[in-house]
């Protein structure tokens, strides 16, 4: 057994844009850059990133759902990069996926229990009924809800199926792209909470992909920061968000609104200073050459 | 210790800037359900107000309803007018309301895909909506203008970008050329829903930034509605709270933000803190989840997920405080120094 849950290296995921022209193949657009970092067992590991950074792409690759162009990703020891889908199932047993919106990516014509039974009738286990009950309990809902269909439920109360789903078969491993980013306030932190109480109660590694910067602070012991197909920084989370020191880190935590320190008296002035003066700058280079 | 100007309905012996927008018992309805009820507010020239809630508390429908946007089959009732304007905009006409929408008020949406022409070239959208109004005499101008706009929003190179499609723009650029159309006739008001919620935490800074100083370089008001607390105390002075279809709380952004006296702003501030945790690490949480829009109950409309509720709530609690802008409807309110979360935070 390996000392890391999850070990990334020099990851590199190139795609094709679909062709403009009728002579010329489409432009290469490069994903991820040579992405590299661990996940230690049971540690809590944010990703951030703004659109486009490649963040979805990687997590995708860890999901065993995209493959790399070259680098490799060891699960548990075990390397998926290359590993054709019908022997990709010892990961799928290992690590399960939270999506961002629990709309789309339930099922809207199963019901509750069919869908948290989903991965278990997928890797054929038995004795679901009850399975799927402790389950539901497991996420703070009713065992009645395992005869509902997912619009009869809040947005919340979907975003615990899909919770509830991801845990059917038991994974070390929960990996969660923006699981609270479509949440209001007050359900948000029913849902954080519920994932802490989760990942202490069964020891789970979790990996967090946010472009929310203090979900991250609050929920992540260490952080990698993605900019443009790469990891910029990375540390305990404390640190990175107290005291970033790449460049992109710093304009990202600068450019964070909060309430202390807009009541300490920060403007938007202040958050946007460093946009503008990118924008300047860039507009000066554009007037010289 | 407020620098900030308060309007104040009820004492009109105090000096206030004449309002210009002033909304009074203003509801929304659809067949005999309400989804907002009794509100009333105003909001003076030059002054930036945010109006909060989550998701069904009816500040979308709010905005809307001013603008005489809503959607088939929802009626709007009581009363909203802006300065300059001689007649209500509830219960106008389209005509009529149209000679005004994009000119005295002007909106920005979350979603700029949705607001912008996808077959007409961004500058000639600005120009278009100086021309319909008539503020500029002619074409030429209008497009003169417009690329000063968009310069203004800063967009690099305005006037080759002006001749782009919406397509070929990224999210950002095209909520800055929303913005620049919203501000081509000098509104006396900008009403902005969620304008950054879609948008990366960089360009939200720089959106709120524009709009801020794009209503401060023409006097004009701002009623910037989000569910981003933080957004609303770095741009805005005062804050309307809204649940249930109701104004629960209003008051200067750092009275609200330090000492709010209703037990759903406090309990919304306190569960959006992430920086505070009990002993277990645990996040603040507000019980249950927004009843869907119109089932919320009878009396204060936020007891059945209220921690201080008694018989007493299920009567409709009176406005109290100090007057309409600064105050707050609760039968059992904070403390005026309790502040919120585990600690009495901040």
């Amino acid at each position: 057994m390996s000392a890391q849950a999850i070990r990334v290296r020099d990851l590199v995921r190139e795609y094709r844009r679909p062709r403009t022209s009728l002579t010329r193949p489409g432009p290469v657009v490069r994903a991820l850059r040579g992405v590299s970092f661990d996940v230690a067992r049971g540690e809590r590991f944010g990703i951030v990133g703004e659109s486009g950074c490649g963040k979805s792409t990687l997590l995708r690759i860890l999901a065993g759902v995209d493959r790399p162009t070259s680098g490799t990703v060891e699960v548990d020891g075990l390397d998926i990069s290359g590993l054709p889908e019908r022997r990709l199932r010892p990961l799928r047993e290992k690590l399960q996926l939270v999506l961002q919106d629990p709309m789309s990516s339930l099922d809207p014509r199963m019901r509750v229990r069919d869908i948290v039974a989903e991965p278990l009738v997928a890797q054929s286990h038995s004795g679901n009924r009850e399975r799927v009950a402790e389950l539901l309990r497991a996420v703070g809902l009713s065992e009645e809800a395992a005869d509902r269909y997912p619009h009869q439920f809040s947005g919340g109360q979907r975003q615990r199926i899909s919770i509830a789903r991801a845990l059917a078969p038991r994974p070390d491993i929960l990996l969660a792209d923006e699981p609270v980013s479509a949440l209001d306030v007050s359900v948000r932190a029913q849902v954080l909470n519920l994932v802490t109480d989760l990942v202490e109660d069964l020891g789970l590694t979790l990996v967090f992909v946010s472009h929310d910067l203090s979900v991250v602070r609050h929920l992540c012991d260490r952080v990698a920061v993605m900019s443009e197909g790469q990891v910029v920084e990375t540390g305990p989370t404390r640190q990175v968000y107290d005291d970033p020191q790449h460049p992109y880190t710093q304009r990202l935590v600068a450019a964070v609104p909060t309430i202390e320190r807009a009541l300490a008296g920060a403007s938007t002035a202040d958050l946007a200073a460093a946009e503008l003066r990118a924008i300047e700058a860039m507009a000066e280079e554009r007037t010289t050459a | 210790m407020s620098t900030v100007p308060v309007v104040d309905d009820t004492a009109p012996s105090r000096p206030v800037a004449e309002p210009v927008l002033q909304v009074r018992d203003f509801g929304v309805r659809v067949g005999h359900r309400d989804l907002v009820r009794e509100v009333t507010f105003s909001i003076a020239r030059g002054e930036r107000v945010g109006l909060i809630g989550e998701s069904g508390s009816g500040k979308s429908l709010t905005a809307l309803g001013v603008m005489g946007l809503l959607p088939e089959g929802l009626t709007a009732t009581g009363s909203a007018r802006v300065a300059g304007v001689p007649f209500d905009l509830v219960g106008a006409s389209e005509r009529r309301l149209s000679t005004v929408r994009g000119r005295d008020l002007a909106m920005v949406f979350q979603e700029p895909m949705t607001a912008l022409n996808p077959t007409m070239r961004v500058g000639d959208q600005v120009a278009e909506a100086m021309l319909i109004h008539h503020t500029r005499p002619d074409r030429a101008s209008a497009r003169r203008a417009g690329v000063e706009l968009l310069d203004q929003v800063r967009l690099p190179d305005a006037a080759a970008l002006a001749r782009a499609y919406p397509h070929q723009l990224s999210g950002g650029q095209r909520q800055r050329v929303v913005l620049a159309l919203a501000l081509a006739n000098d509104p006396a008001l900008l009403v902005c829903d969620e304008p950054t919620t879609a948008l990366d935490v960089t360009v939200q800074a720089l959106v709120l930034e524009l709009i801020v100083r794009g209503v401060q370089s023409r006097d004009a008001a701002l009623l910037l509605i989000t569910h981003d607390l933080a957004v609303v105390a770095t741009a805005c002075e005062r804050v309307l709270v809204m649940y249930g279809g109701r104004v629960v709380e209003a008051g200067p952004v750092d009275r609200v933000f330090t000492r709010p006296r209703h037990r759903y702003t406090q309990g919304l501030l306190a569960a959006s803190d992430l920086l505070a945790v009990d002993d277990r690490g645990r996040l603040a949480t507000i019980p249950g989840s927004v009843p869907p829009g119109g089932r919320f109950p009878s009396g204060c409309v936020f007891r059945n997920r209220c921690g201080h509720a008694t018989e007493r709530c299920e009567s409709l609690p009176p406005w109290s405080g100090e007057s309409a802008g600064d105050g707050f409807a609760c039968h059992h309110p904070a403390a005026p120094d309790e502040g919120w979360g585990a600690g009495g935070r901040p």
